[in-house]
């Protein structure tokens, strides 16, 4: 190369910059223009529709009652997410675990919760108290074993009554966050086994416990590949919650806002009022997961420092290339 | 260094005991199992002891009864084809992979396994990882954390396993991140780091937790050959410092160099064992004049 570049010109000039006439894409125009054409019916047809009724939308959609029920849906979500997402990691570890007793418990309630529908569950949280007047908790089979050994003991440490424990609003969120743990648990164990095994196999050699291992190694890179479907399930959740108007829960956002629709026979704007209240929820909950994936990127290739080393490579390689060509 | 000096003059300075006289010179170990010079050593005075290692994978035999003695303070390369066994039984002495015939003692202590009134008792999960605390691993491909910083990947075992100050942890860290030269990379994460670079963290890390023996399974093959020297001389400068090293490798330069003993593996059995030089210059097995033909 050193032989080769003295022996050439030294300064040879730097071509100039290619200013080429870019490739016509009328393709683009057309679907453009065709677009605009159909965005331009719908908005008019939203405007001048007197279905919608934008009035009277605006006047009721941010009552006190409804505002009520938004609060009830955002609590709904976030408590069953919660709920789930933390039972939900506790039981992809269990199924991950090398005790099959524990890893088979895990499977049995994946499998049920996954196949109960969550419509029916929910109802069915609500019947509760048909199954079970009261909560009791104490020793197990006490007043068998009373019957048994002809003896009055009673094991019971306290009680309650179901009806007071499980609210409308404890079932509805019962039946959503115990449904939720079932198809989290599955997220999370994808998100524990896309991590590479030399991770763990690194630190083990470190001497760290295998619950280490898992909390500081394994489910920080895991949650790389978690928190893209926990988004969707966040999201489908936030609909998901109008199903406990079935429970019943009244005080749930689609529940007043159709008890509105219903009682001033304008159902259809109330319909159109619970669309913009989920879409802007859910764009707030966007936002949200965009700053929780930025966080977990961390040390990821492709942030920060590593990029611009690559782009410089990649311009090393091209002024490689231009020497090459000098020669 | 020069090249011809042999490597045990420069280590007679070192702490640890100068191996090759008689294990009666040796700074003793605290079993006093002394015995007389000809006799086989015994594993409380020594560093790793196999006896008969044998370990299958389903009805793939690849360990086929390996019988090996390290010495504290001795540096000992082992070569050999792939699927010879040699990773398999490194990682057979880290715990990694359970054996399932032989014995195993790692500073005086059966490794897995608890021996008592002749019956072998497993060891739980905990006592596994304080076993592996004294065994520090380098890996072909680093295994760093990405999501820690290189000083963090440093801190993270001594400050969470041995839950040491975090002050002290992190001098000590930056201490030596400085010696394997990365004083200005503490900060970066793996991903912004050279193979050469995340390989010289991974050691720094691993002797974080102040191993008395480290195993380096193929740490240079993941390389650009540009950053292979960097790593070879982090390792050579431990080894120096009396470090008891186990190193499966291909770069024979660095056994002869640097190894006190170069182990020849082939087909799950060692061949030939004895100072690098002479395995290097006079093969005996013709498998291993075979090997080296071709590496060399």
């Amino acid at each position: 190369m050193t032989d080769l570049s003295k022996s050439g010109e030294p300064e040879r000039a730097r071509p100039e910059a290619i200013k080429a006439v870019p490739v016509r894409h009328p393709g683009r125009w057309v679907a453009t223009v065709v677009l605009l054409v159909l965005a331009a019916m719908f908005v008019h047809m939203l405007v001048t529709n007197k279905a919608f009724d934008w009035s009277f939308i605006v006047d009721n959609a941010f009552r006190p009652n409804i505002v009520e029920g938004v609060r009830t849906t955002v609590l709904l979500t976030v408590f069953a997410m919660v709920i789930g997402i933390l039972l939900g990691a506790v039981l992809a570890v269990m199924r991950l675990s090398p005790n099959p007793l524990v890893s088979g418990t895990s499977w049995l309630y994946t499998w049920f919760f996954r196949a109960a529908p969550r419509l029916v569950l929910a109802i069915l949280f609500g019947n509760m108290a048909i199954l079970y007047a009261k909560v009791e908790f104490g020793l197990p089979f006490d007043a068998q074993l009373a019957d048994l050994l002809g003896v009055d003991i009673d094991g019971t440490l306290f009680s309650i009554n179901t009806r007071t424990f499980l609210t409308g609003f404890m079932a509805g969120l019962l039946a959503l966050a115990l449904s939720e743990a079932a198809y989290m648990a599955e997220i999370v164990r994808a998100g524990i086994m896309s991590v590479d095994p030399g991770q763990s196999e690194a630190a083990a050699a470190l001497g760290m416990s295998r619950l280490r291992i898992m909390r500081r190694v394994v489910l920080p890179q895991a949650m790389r590949v978690i928190i893209p479907p926990t988004g969707n399930e966040t999201i489908a959740m936030l609909k998901d919650t109008s199903l406990v108007a079935f429970v019943p829960v009244t005080n749930e956002l689609f529940f007043r806002l159709q008890a509105v629709g219903n009682r001033t026979f304008h159902p259809f704007p109330m319909l159109v009022a619970a669309v913009g209240w989920y879409v802007a929820i859910t764009s707030v909950l966007l936002v949200g997961q965009y700053f929780i994936e930025r966080h977990f990127a961390r040390g990821a290739a492709g942030q920060g420092d590593a990029r611009q080393r690559g782009r410089l490579r990649v311009r090393g390689i091209g002024f490689g290339g231009g020497g090459g060509g000098a020669s | 260094m020069s090249g011809n000096e042999p490597v045990d003059d420069a280590r007679e300075g070192a702490p640890e005991p100068a191996k090759d006289a008689g294990p009666a010179k040796d700074a003793a170990p605290p079993e006093g199992a002394a015995g007389g010079a000809g006799q086989a050593p015994d594993a409380s005075e020594l560093m790793v002891k196999a006896e008969q290692v044998h370990k299958s994978f389903g009805r793939l035999e690849v360990l086929k009864g390996i019988d090996l003695n390290v010495r504290p303070g001795e540096v000992m390369c082992v070569i050999g084809p792939s699927g010879s066994g040699k990773s398999t039984f490194l990682r057979c002495v880290n715990h990694l992979e359970k054996i399932d015939a032989g014995r195993l003692w790692v500073n005086g202590h059966l490794v897995g396994y608890r021996e008592k009134g002749g019956r072998l008792y497993e060891l739980r999960d905990r006592e596994v990882s304080a076993q592996r605390r004294e065994i520090g691993m380098v890996f072909q491909r680093f295994n760093l954390f990405p999501h820690m910083t290189a000083l963090e990947n440093v801190m993270e075992a001594p400050c969470g396993v041995k839950r040491q100050p975090k002050a002290q942890v992190r001098e000590r860290a930056l201490k030596l991140l400085d010696r394997v030269g990365l004083a200005d990379k503490v900060h970066g994460y793996p991903a912004q780091l050279s193979g050469g670079q995340q390989q010289r963290v991974a050691i720094a890390r691993a002797l974080a937790m102040e191993p008395a023996l480290m195993l380096f399974d193929e740490p240079t093959s993941a390389l650009d050959p540009e950053l292979v020297g960097d790593v070879l001389e982090v390792m050579k400068q431990l080894a120096l410092d009396g470090m008891t090293m186990v190193v499966v490798t291909h770069e024979i330069g660095f056994a002869r160099e640097v190894g006190d003993s170069l182990v020849f593996m082939d087909g799950g059995r060692v061949l030939e064992e004895g100072r690098p030089r002479e395995v290097l210059a006079n093969p005996r097995h013709p498998r291993t004049r075979d090997f080296l033909s071709k590496v060399l």
